[in-house]
């Protein structure tokens, strides 16, 4: 059977679907929009039954881009999402809203199970509810009762599922109901009106409430993590530890995982029969993945942090406490999240947006989301830092290498903040701005809830970023192999005629000619005609070959480097690599890698939109290739202005 | 008598009587924000803006410019 699961949020709708299929879920799309679909499956009796888990809405006319689809596939008997049936997660502790939804669901005459989450919470506020009442009412209704946090009543759902008979529904619950258009806010709110009246009097005769004492534990928490100043100076501090362990934790694994690919690369580039094949699976395809996956520790942990302030309740304080000082920014309350994201990867901060239900807000977040610095620049950075910036202490205990990088942590995060409050002054929107968040009550996360949701924030990156950059990198890996024939044939000959060549050992020998073999291929033929481009900002036709390298990812910057100047790449400290850096001269004899050139190259690594795998992203969530290719412009035009600025002051 | 609920203090608990037409008059009524509901106005974020209010059952959030369409006695 086909089934729906719709509810309000917060009534425990993720946890239901994460009981009811465990592992077995995946992101699907809906034909025709960008919004994910959320497939689950589970097997009861041998019977297959397949679930979209929808976004948690109050309503079915939508308020925000995601809500749409709920609109969308239940307003279409023909949609190819349009369900068997329908169940409705609400929560039993607040009914009236909750009914809201469950009757507008119930009119369209979609066999409905009517979930009661959370009855346990509802029983402790002291309401109860007569189910028999409320069945009569809706006599096609299936009602069970579930407690989906503790896992109770999952079992009889699933067999309710199980043996639902989905008969068409005759009645509706306001008689003279039809389907009114997504922008109708007229009748829309009449309609409202009186769906609330009625759902008001039927709750008279089916719960009563008795005087209990309200639990005050929320209240109490949120006295100070919402306080003027405290309030800052948690949220700065939870950063701060959020940050400081996700650099700690992720270290290891990635150092790994980078040791490995290389490893491995090096490996089959020695078994493997010689010829372009084995290269293309040794230097192009091997070290794409490896690209990608050293990603995964950071994105996984970052997740794992945001999930429990999720999960916890606290991140919609944040919201809250947030919302005021974002919005003379043209920003909203919900674009910190996916500016905190896109610290680890712009690329699932840049659909976190999607709950921002203002367009122009929505826009905004998403243009100046790449200007957080990502992971993948942090290897670049850390490269010219240790390049360019000496070890020493300043003020006595500040470690000035450190200092630095937290500039540019710090500069990234500034130019976004100042990028976006230009874009309010131009960007024009009717759309009236608003903020209705609901604000959950605190609680336990669950880990189950948690763990699903790193996964599949690590798959969507894994999917949607990799195959782009994988792609980019078999490219890249075609232009820097292949190049005018003529050129090529050379490159070995006229190295022979060197008398220094000769005196190299085996292995250099090889470096120089795969070096000079970068020199002469395509890629390095446009290296070398954008020099002109790239002189006033310090740089010569060696580091422009890795600038249009690292449009794979950022921190292909380093190992296209590390071929230029025929060293192999020895793990984190890059120590040959530096050094080789360290003693590049120019043609007059001053070092290549100047202070001047190490910090208008990192200034230029903080502005550059050099991921092509956001600006796919980008054109996908806004649906034109224009507001991508505006965001590469005015970044790359920021990036270079940057760079020639630092380069001109530190000359 | 009505006053905006923009104007209410911390604590004090009111009653909804109209809300003003505007095109997000839905939608706040879709949120429980309906004529006749008590409300009590839980905390205020700093800068006063937005506020948070105790809507019987859950606690929801709306700015001032929200609150502002909302008559309450």
């Amino acid at each position: 059977m086909k089934i729906a699961l719709l509810g309000n949020p917060n009534t425990g709708k993720s946890t239901v679907f994460n009981l009811l299929t465990g592992l077995r879920q995946h992101i699907g799309n809906f034909p025709g929009i960008t919004v994910d679909k959320k497939i689950g499956e589970f097997k009861f009796n041998n019977h297959q039954h397949t679930i979209i888990d929808f976004p948690g809405t109050y309503s079915i006319y939508p308020r925000s881009k995601d809500e749409e689809i709920v609109y969308d596939v239940l307003s279409d008997k023909n949609h190819p999402d349009y369900p068997d049936c329908a169940v409705v997660i609400v929560d039993a502790s607040n009914l009236e809203r909750n009914l809201f939804l469950f009757t507008q669901i119930y009119d369209l005459q979609i066999p409905i199970i009517l979930v009661l989450n959370m009855s346990d919470i509802a029983s402790k506020i002291g309401k109860k509810i007569n189910l028999e009442i409320l069945n009569k009412q809706f006599p096609e209704v299936k009602i069970i009762e579930t407690n989906a946090r503790i896992n109770v009543g999952i079992t009889i759902l699933k067999e309710t599922i199980d043996t639902f008979k989905p008969d068409p529904i005759q009645s509706k619950f306001i008689t003279d109901f039809t389907l009114l258009s997504k922008e109708d806010s007229v009748n829309q709110t009449i309609n409202t009106e009186k769906r609330f009246d009625k759902i008001r009097t039927l709750l008279n005769s089916i719960t009563f409430e008795k005087e209990v004492k309200k639990d005050s534990k929320s209240s109490n928490l949120d006295k100070i993590l919402v306080h003027p100043i405290l309030g800052y100076l948690i949220f700065t501090f939870i950063l701060f530890i959020l940050f400081q362990f996700i650099y700690v934790f992720s270290a290891i694994p990635m150092d790994l995982i980078d040791g490995s690919f290389s490893s491995f690369s090096a490996y089959l580039h020695e078994s493997l029969p010689q010829g372009y094949f084995s290269d293309l699976i040794s230097q192009g395809i091997v070290p794409g993945i490896g690209g990608v996956v050293v990603f995964v520790p950071q994105i996984a942990l970052l997740f794992l942090f945001l999930s429990i302030l999720e999960e916890s309740g606290y991140l919609a304080r944040v919201v809250f406490i947030m919302d005021r000082l974002m919005r003379p920014l043209g920003l909203n309350g919900k674009s910190v999240v996916p500016l905190l994201s896109s610290v680890a990867c712009a690329i699932p901060g840049i659909m976190a947006a999607r709950t921002i239900s203002n367009w122009k807000e929505r826009l905004i977040t998403i243009l100046v989301a790449p200007l957080m610095s990502c992971s993948a620049r942090i290897p670049v950075y850390t490269l010219l830092i240790a390049l360019v910036i000496p070890s020493k202490l300043v003020f006595g205990f500040i470690n000035l290498q450190g200092l630095v990088l937290f500039a540019l942590y710090a500069l990234g995060l500034v130019s976004a903040l100042v990028v976006a409050a230009v874009m309010h002054l131009f960007l024009k929107s009717k759309e009236p701005s608003f903020l209705l968040l609901e604000m959950p009550s605190y609680k336990m996360p669950r880990w189950g809830n948690i763990s699903l949701n790193v996964l599949e924030k690590v798959k969507i990156f894994v999917f949607s970023a990799g195959k782009i950059i994988l792609a980019i990198s078999i490219l890249l890996w075609a232009l820097a192999t292949f190049g005018p024939k003529d050129r090529m044939a050379n490159v070995v000959t006229s190295l022979e005629k060197q008398a220094s060549f000769h005196s190299l050992s085996k292995e250099e020998q090889l470096q120089k000619i795969s070096s000079e073999k970068l020199a002469n291929s395509y890629i390095g033929i446009i290296g070398k005609s954008i020099e002109p481009i790239i002189r006033p900002i310090g740089y010569d036709w060696k580091i422009g070959i890795s600038l249009i390298t690292s449009f794979a990812a950022r921190e292909v910057f380093v190992g296209s480097l590390a071929t230029i100047y025929s060293v192999q790449e020895d793990g984190a400290e890059n120590m040959s690599l530096l050094n080789k850096m360290k003693a590049e001269k120019r043609e007059d004899g001053t070092p290549v890698y100047s202070l001047a050139t190490g910090v208008s190259l990192m200034v230029f690594y903080v502005y550059a939109m050099q991921c092509m795998a956001t600006l796919a992203v980008v054109k996908r969530e806004t649906n034109t290739w224009k507001w991508p290719l505006f965001q590469m412009a005015f970044m790359g035009a920021m990036a270079y202005v940057g760079a020639f600025i630092a380069y001109s002051f530190f000359k | 008598m009505d006053k905006s609920l923009s104007f209410v203090h911390t604590g004090q608990i009111v009653t909804i009587d109209n809300l003003l037409d505007s095109s997000l008059k839905p939608k706040l009524m879709e949120m429980g924000l309906v004529v006749g509901k008590k409300i009590k106005v839980l905390f205020k974020a700093p800068f006063g803006d937005p506020i948070a209010i105790d809507l019987g059952g859950y606690v929801l959030s709306l700015r001032l410019d929200e609150a502002k369409l909302i008559n309450v006695s």
